[in-house]
């Protein structure tokens, strides 16, 4: 069966090590942090300026000064700090983040990536999607394998257009955890129940299965 | 001791005309300048081109100098949490330019500091680097960017003292701290202003040294755009 949206970040927790710093996208990636292993030392990175974003808070103890990229109200844990936005995208593009997790509209068998524009559309623009995906070494982009037309959104090249080039590393849908290699999308393993075949069908892109795919273990 | 505060935001935004480029803080609602917005909108000014992440909401933020059509330009991240901001861009009214952030961020700090561009690799093989010169760094391209110039930077933090010093709170820093001094005139709006000497110079986020104009806002409505809670 197809995972469900906390299913998906459920598999990408998995991907969390110790130790790390990780900037969450909005969507699928902000569930990510629910399913982060208690036992790891973890900080969250909002780029609107704080490292060690917390959950949100109880309810009276909102506070407008304190909020993630996505607008919504949060709290800071110990250890937190707050800084401004020029040196919250130098963390970024310095390379100090270990791990970005983003939804996207399209990723090509390069590793390009399309989440900011869809022409003919109002255009609310790309934050600051293209300073991650310019800079960040370790990208995980968490979608659908297909869009609502159930055309896939793993495609040979982008139709849509780019966020950055050459940067996805990794891709975890409803359907598959896939690798992005210099030879196209490899199938690392497939959501339960969801067969190979399956995976070929909703992947527009060069996909290549290994003899052996095993399940996720969620 | 230079001191840079004055009575009300009227002084404060003495010389604000139409057709000026402006540079306002925050981040969505966070740390905006709220006080010296409503009075821009009193003013009446015209043609701005303002430099700011966000746009406001329809009736909070930028979104009032929207209404009023002051607005010719916006240069920002990420707009259109309002429907009047929408209708003005797709019939033309409004001009949009759409910028990285952390390169909208970089461009506001370069101005403060005095460097006139730099390269990031943000925005490379995308519609953003057209016309744009690119540099390879070991072996990785970068889009060349200028610093803004604007007529005023209009900023706000939690404390200020008479000298222009100040402190931001929690995630309203944002963009507030890389706008100071980076307009001809800076002006910062305060919720709490004090003598000088009253704050500790260790806790000095923005040097009074990029201040010209300090005021204690009337009002913070400090309003909130998503209101997100934990069940307890």
């Amino acid at each position: 069966m197809a995972l469900d949206k906390n299913g998906i970040a459920k598999r990408i927790a998995q991907e969390v090590k110790n130790g790390y710093y990780v900037n969450l996208g909005i969507g699928i990636p902000t569930l990510v942090a629910n399913f982060v292993q208690d036992d790891l030392d973890v900080e969250f990175q909002s780029e609107n300026g704080i490292l060690g974003m917390g959950p949100f808070p109880f309810e009276g103890e909102e506070d407008a000064n304190l909020i993630n990229a996505g607008k919504q109200t949060i709290t800071a844990l110990a250890g937190a700090s707050y800084f401004d936005s020029s040196l919250s995208f130098g963390m970024i593009r310095g390379k100090h983040v270990d791990l970005t997790i983003l939804g996207a509209m399209e990723v090509a068998e390069n590793g390009d990536i399309a989440n900011w524009k869809i022409p003919g559309k109002m255009v609310k623009g790309m934050g600051g999607a293209m300073d991650l995906v310019a800079s960040a070494e370790n990208i995980i982009v968490a979608m659908q394998h297909t869009n609502r037309a159930g055309e896939s959104k793993l495609l040979k090249r982008c139709s849509l257009p780019i966020t950055g080039v050459n940067c996805v590393k990794k891709i975890v849908t409803d359907l598959a955890c896939i690798e992005v290699t210099k030879d196209g999308f490899l199938l690392l393993e497939r959501a339960p129940g969801v067969s190979v075949e399956t995976i070929k069908k909703a992947t527009a892109g060069a996909l290549i299965v290994p003899t052996d795919v095993p399940e996720m273990v969620l | 001791m230079i001191t840079k505060n004055v009575s009300n935001v009227s002084m404060a935004l003495e010389g604000v005309s139409s057709n000026m480029t402006l540079m306002l803080g925050g981040f969505g609602l966070c740390g905006i300048p709220e006080n010296a917005i409503a009075e821009l909108a009193r003013l009446g000014i015209t043609g701005i081109t303002c430099i700011s992440n966000n746009a406001g909401v329809d009736d909070f933020g930028l979104g009032l100098l929207l209404q009023k059509k002051q607005i010719k330009k916006m240069i920002s991240s990420y707009v259109g949490e309002n429907a009047e901001f929408e209708r003005q861009m797709l019939s033309g009214e409004l001009e949009v330019e759409l910028i990285p952030q952390g390169t909208l961020a970089e461009r506001c700090r370069a101005a403060q500091v005095g460097i006139p561009a730099f390269y990031t690799p943000a925005g490379y093989g995308t519609e953003v680097a057209q016309g744009k010169e690119i540099r390879d760094f070991k072996g990785k391209p970068h889009l060349f960017e200028h610093a803004f110039e604007a007529d005023f930077s209009i900023i706000k933090a939690w404390k200020g003292d008479t000298a222009g010093n100040l402190i931001f709170k929690a995630t309203a820093r944002n963009f507030n701290a890389p706008m100071a001094g980076a307009g001809k005139v800076c002006v910062a709006e305060v919720e709490e202003l004090v003598p000088a000497g009253e704050l500790d110079p260790n806790q000095i986020h923005i040097p009074g040294i990029f201040v010209q104009r300090i005021f204690q806002g009337e009002v913070f409505e400090k309003r909130i755009e998503q209101r997100t809670i934990t069940q307890k």
